[in-house]
């Protein structure tokens, strides 16, 4: 596959989408994460839903 | 005949109106948070291994898709640039809908869809105007042009940054979800701007390729790839917006269960400050200031 005289342009493209997308899966990966951890971190300071059931049960 | 017409005109009748019921019982059902974390939960990783799949089939006909005679490789930024300029506008879309869910039909999941959709349209729109901007320098010489359709994608993105802000200015995500709400149905005037500025006013940028009256003008050696990467960024889209949706449910959790906390130490403090006083009245305890 020979990209020609604008080859750079073209890889940064496709190298910048591969970066973005990989930030916004990181991010969103990292935050579920920390949310989960806080949850988990109140519960075991015996902080509950009203409910009685537990904020990380998601099932 | 008349009757039996209208026995099956009721019939049809009846069917339809428990298919909207149905219906109405499945975005009912979606309106509790907990459901929704459960079906999020068993739905994700398919959709994620599915979007995987369609990407990696996309990338490998976008490298097999053969130079355009004018442009050279250059083309091959169309199935980058293509995807994230529909997504740009289709998140905004998605965005509007749920704004009106949350000003009209006050569905519980409505703002948190909204807002966890907007740093991801965000995301498309920046790619859409830097893959934009890397396929117009090597074919119109310059990486920008305050043409009609250019400027309208970057007031676009400016609004996606606008309403993060806002998101993170107000505290109260209700009071946050209305004011938002009410700017992105604003915003979405952009949208028709956006997509006809090639057509209403003379641009540097082409007019629609894919899209138009008269079926798609692009051979299929460049179609077909250009349908599988959008297919491709939008299930990336969908996989990443109810990761983000299900993050959103579970940061109010985290909210309310701290807001909890809070009120149970003040009520704590409050009621030990209570007993304090009852006891020092009754003489068992003793001022501390002053008796050293």
């Amino acid at each position: 596959m020979a990209l020609g005289p604008y080859a750079s342009f073209v890889l940064t493209s496709y190298l910048l989408a591969a970066v973005v997308v990989a930030v916004l899966i990181g991010w969103i990966a990292i935050d579920y994460r920390g949310q989960t951890r806080r949850l988990r971190d109140l519960e075991q300071r015996g902080v509950v839903r009203r409910s009685g059931r537990s904020a990380t049960e998601i099932r | 005949m008349l009757i039996a017409c209208r026995t099956g005109y009721h019939y049809k009748a009846h069917d339809h109106y428990q298919g909207a019921m149905k219906l109405i019982d499945t975005l009912t059902d979606l309106a509790n948070p907990s459901r929704f974390l459960a079906l999020t939960t068993r739905v994700l990783p398919w959709l994620a291994a599915l979007t995987a799949v369609v990407l990696a089939i996309g990338l490998y006909q976008s490298a097999l898709a053969p130079d355009d005679y004018q442009q050279g490789a250059t083309v091959k930024i169309m199935f980058i640039h293509v995807p994230n300029a529909w997504l740009s506008m289709f998140v905004w879309g998605v965005m509007s809908i749920a704004s009106l869910g949350t000003l009209v039909w006050r569905h519980p999941l409505a703002d948190v869809a909204a807002k966890s959709a907007a740093p991801i349209g965000a995301a498309f729109t920046f790619l859409a105007l830097v893959t934009g901007s890397l396929w117009g320098r090597p074919m119109w010489g310059t990486y920008w042009e305050w043409d009609a359709r250019l400027t309208s994608v970057l007031i676009l993105f400016l609004m996606y940054l606008g309403l993060i802000a806002l998101w993170r200015a107000v505290e109260d995500p209700s009071r946050a979800a209305r004011a938002a709400a009410v700017l992105t149905l604003v915003g979405a005037l952009n949208l028709p701007i956006i997509k006809f500025s090639v057509d209403w006013w003379n641009t540097l940028h082409q007019p629609a390729s894919v899209m138009r009256m008269g079926g798609p003008a692009l051979d299929r050696a460049f179609l077909i790839p250009l349908l599988v990467m959008a297919i491709g960024f939008s299930l990336l889209f969908v996989t990443l917006h109810l990761a983000a949706m299900r993050n959103e449910i579970l940061r109010r959790r985290v909210r309310s269960l701290q807001m909890m906390q809070a009120s149970q130490t003040s009520e704590a403090s409050q009621a030990g400050a209570v007993a304090n006083d009852s006891m020092r009245d009754q003489g068992a305890l003793k001022p501390t200031i002053g008796t050293a």
